[in-house]
């Protein structure tokens, strides 16, 4: 469904993603981990296109991304969530949802006028849907920036459903939560792939990564080190190294 | 009397001129192009009316349309850049505009007299109010049914998903961008309507005050026209029509009595009305406060 192909982004000297090659099969949860400043969020720029290539090729469904502007790659199905929140703050809960509505079948079902001049009434069960799937339905009305973090992180997680995305990219979605949220969390991320959504999740946090993903890459230094199965991935020497630090032994 | 319906004709005009700033303002770009888009608006409508002898409402919708051509000409250039960068493309282009009519001249032998606009010297003689016959109570009429008209246009675009789409550009582009809004059409939309409402609020201009000239659209005027959805609030139209009304009203004319003195109390009554509601005289708590009021004497829902 996604594949990079030896893509390269070097900021002067430094090679922030160096000669990367992954493919993220369709109907997955694809685990990007890696020690601080491997590159992992650079990725996610690249696939989305906040950043340009700096050489290589990133190709969607068969599709050439190059060039292809970030609101183009929504429309073509993918998209993602921030490390760090970027909720449209002074919107409501509600709003935030109503102004993601731009895919193409949102476009193909309602005309022009309709999209952006029509009220609130007609996307009133799609949205509150969503609100429920995120347990925010009763806080709908709310500011975005009045949330509990737990929830900003709901809030922005259904903002990125709301344009029915094939593939989703989650940067970091467990940053900032307990235990008891993670969990919730994980079962949320199974529910987008059971709906028939890919998921490319890039995550710290190891136990929710080896528990939800069916396949992990490893990057350090900007480079894939290791990829495999989460067992495969715990089994691999190269990683322990990366992540332990530590010894030629 | 009739005082104070020329004082209802500026805040009215001074109201269109804010407008067209304010919906500019809530994709987050500050404009000083926007004295541009009111001169063309007026010297276009004006040489309509008073050269070609076009009824005004004709006039005026040809104005309107030189107004969002010219925004939204400027507005895909200019919108490449942001902040600071673009104050100055703005005033670039607003400048440049006062300088074009500085130095245009067009003018048409009518009977004994020529008219038409002459450079520095400016437009005189928009005549078509007195013309035509209409007091004073008329042409304000006249203005405000502009002013309501499209204060509901742009009323009704807020609660709309435009409106909220102008917001979510103006509050986090980036975000914005990932969720599949084109920056470029919303900002360029945004601009464009905002020239439209500036053209029609300087032709309503050039023919209430009959005498135009380029410095009737210099950056004071640009100035205010950012000035007036600033210190009203971004909250909803209402805020730039209670700073026009401050503004023009209470401190412009309400403080005539103090003669010169008036100046240095202007400029800090706004800081001092900036500091007491940083977010606008008529802010979000305020107009919630307003609305349940409304409610509880309207009957209402």
């Amino acid at each position: 469904m996604l594949e990079l192909a030896q893509t390269s982004r070097h900021f002067g000297g430094v090679r922030a993603v160096d000669q990367l090659s992954l493919t993220v099969e369709e109907g997955r949860i694809f685990g990007l981990i890696g020690p601080n400043g491997s590159g992992k969020s650079t990725t996610v720029n690249l696939v989305t296109g906040l950043l340009p290539l700096t050489s290589g090729r990133i190709t969607f469904r068969g599709a050439d991304l190059g060039g292809v502007p970030v609101h183009r790659r929504l429309a073509l199905g993918i998209a993602r969530t921030f490390q760090n929140i970027r909720l449209f703050g002074h919107l409501t809960v509600w709003q935030n949802l109503w102004v993601a509505q731009n895919s193409p079948e949102d476009h193909a079902r309602r005309g022009f006028l309709a999209r952006w001049l029509g009220g609130s009434r007609r996307v009133r069960a799609e949205i509150g849907e969503l609100l429920e799937f995120s347990g925010l339905a009763h806080r709908q009305n709310e500011l975005a920036s009045n949330l509990a973090f737990g929830e900003q992180r709901r809030l922005e997680l259904a903002r990125a459903l709301a344009a029915r995305p094939k593939l989703l990219c989650l940067d970091e979605p467990a940053a900032g939560m307990n235990a008891e949220e993670i969990g919730e969390l994980a079962a949320r991320i199974r529910a987008i792939r059971d709906r028939g959504v890919t998921v490319l999740l890039i995550e710290h946090h190891m136990e929710l990564v080896m528990d939800v993903t069916d396949r992990i890459a490893v990057l350090n230094f900007g480079q894939k080190i290791a990829e495999g199965t989460p067992a495969e991935v715990q089994a691999d020497r190269a990683v322990r190294t990366a992540y332990l630090g530590g010894g030629d032994k | 009397m009739d005082f104070y319906f020329g004082l209802a004709q500026i805040i009215g005009v001074h109201t269109l001129l804010g407008l067209s700033a304010y919906i500019v303002l809530l994709t987050g770009q500050v404009t000083l192009a926007q004295a541009g888009f009111f001169a063309i608006g007026a010297y276009v409508s004006a040489m309509l009316t008073v050269l070609a002898g076009w009824p005004i409402v004709a006039a005026l919708g040809v104005g309107t349309l030189f107004g969002a051509g010219a925004a939204c000409a400027v507005g895909f250039p200019a919108l490449r850049v942001k902040g600071l960068m673009l104050v100055i493309a703005t005033l670039a282009f607003g400048e440049g505009v006062r300088l074009f009519f500085f130095n245009f001249d067009y003018q048409v032998a009518k009977g004994q007299v020529k008219v038409g606009p002459v450079g520095g010297e400016g437009f005189r003689q928009i005549r078509y109010f007195p013309e035509h016959g209409w007091t004073t109570f008329d042409v304000m009429l006249f203005i405000w049914v502009f002013v309501v008209l499209i204060m509901a246009v742009l009323w009704w675009f807020d609660r709309s998903r435009y409106g909220a789409v102008l917001r979510a550009v103006g509050e986090d582009e980036i975000a914005a961008q990932s969720v599949g809004i084109n920056l470029t059409a919303v900002k360029v939309s945004a601009m464009t309507i905002g020239g439209a409402i500036a053209g029609i609020g300087g032709g309503l201009y050039a023919h209430y005050t009959t005498h135009i000239e380029h410095s009737s659209f210099n950056i004071l005027v640009a100035t205010f026209a950012i000035a007036y959805p600033i210190v009203g609030g971004l909250a909803s139209v209402f805020g730039t029509l209670a700073a026009v009304v401050f503004v023009q009203g209470f401190l412009i004319e309400g403080l005539r009595f103090l003669g010169d003195w008036r100046n240095l109390l202007f400029g800090a009554l706004i800081v001092l009305a900036m500091n007491v509601r940083p977010r606008g005289l008529l802010d979000a708590p305020t107009l919630g406060r307003l609305g349940r009021f409304g409610r509880l004497f309207g009957g209402g829902r």
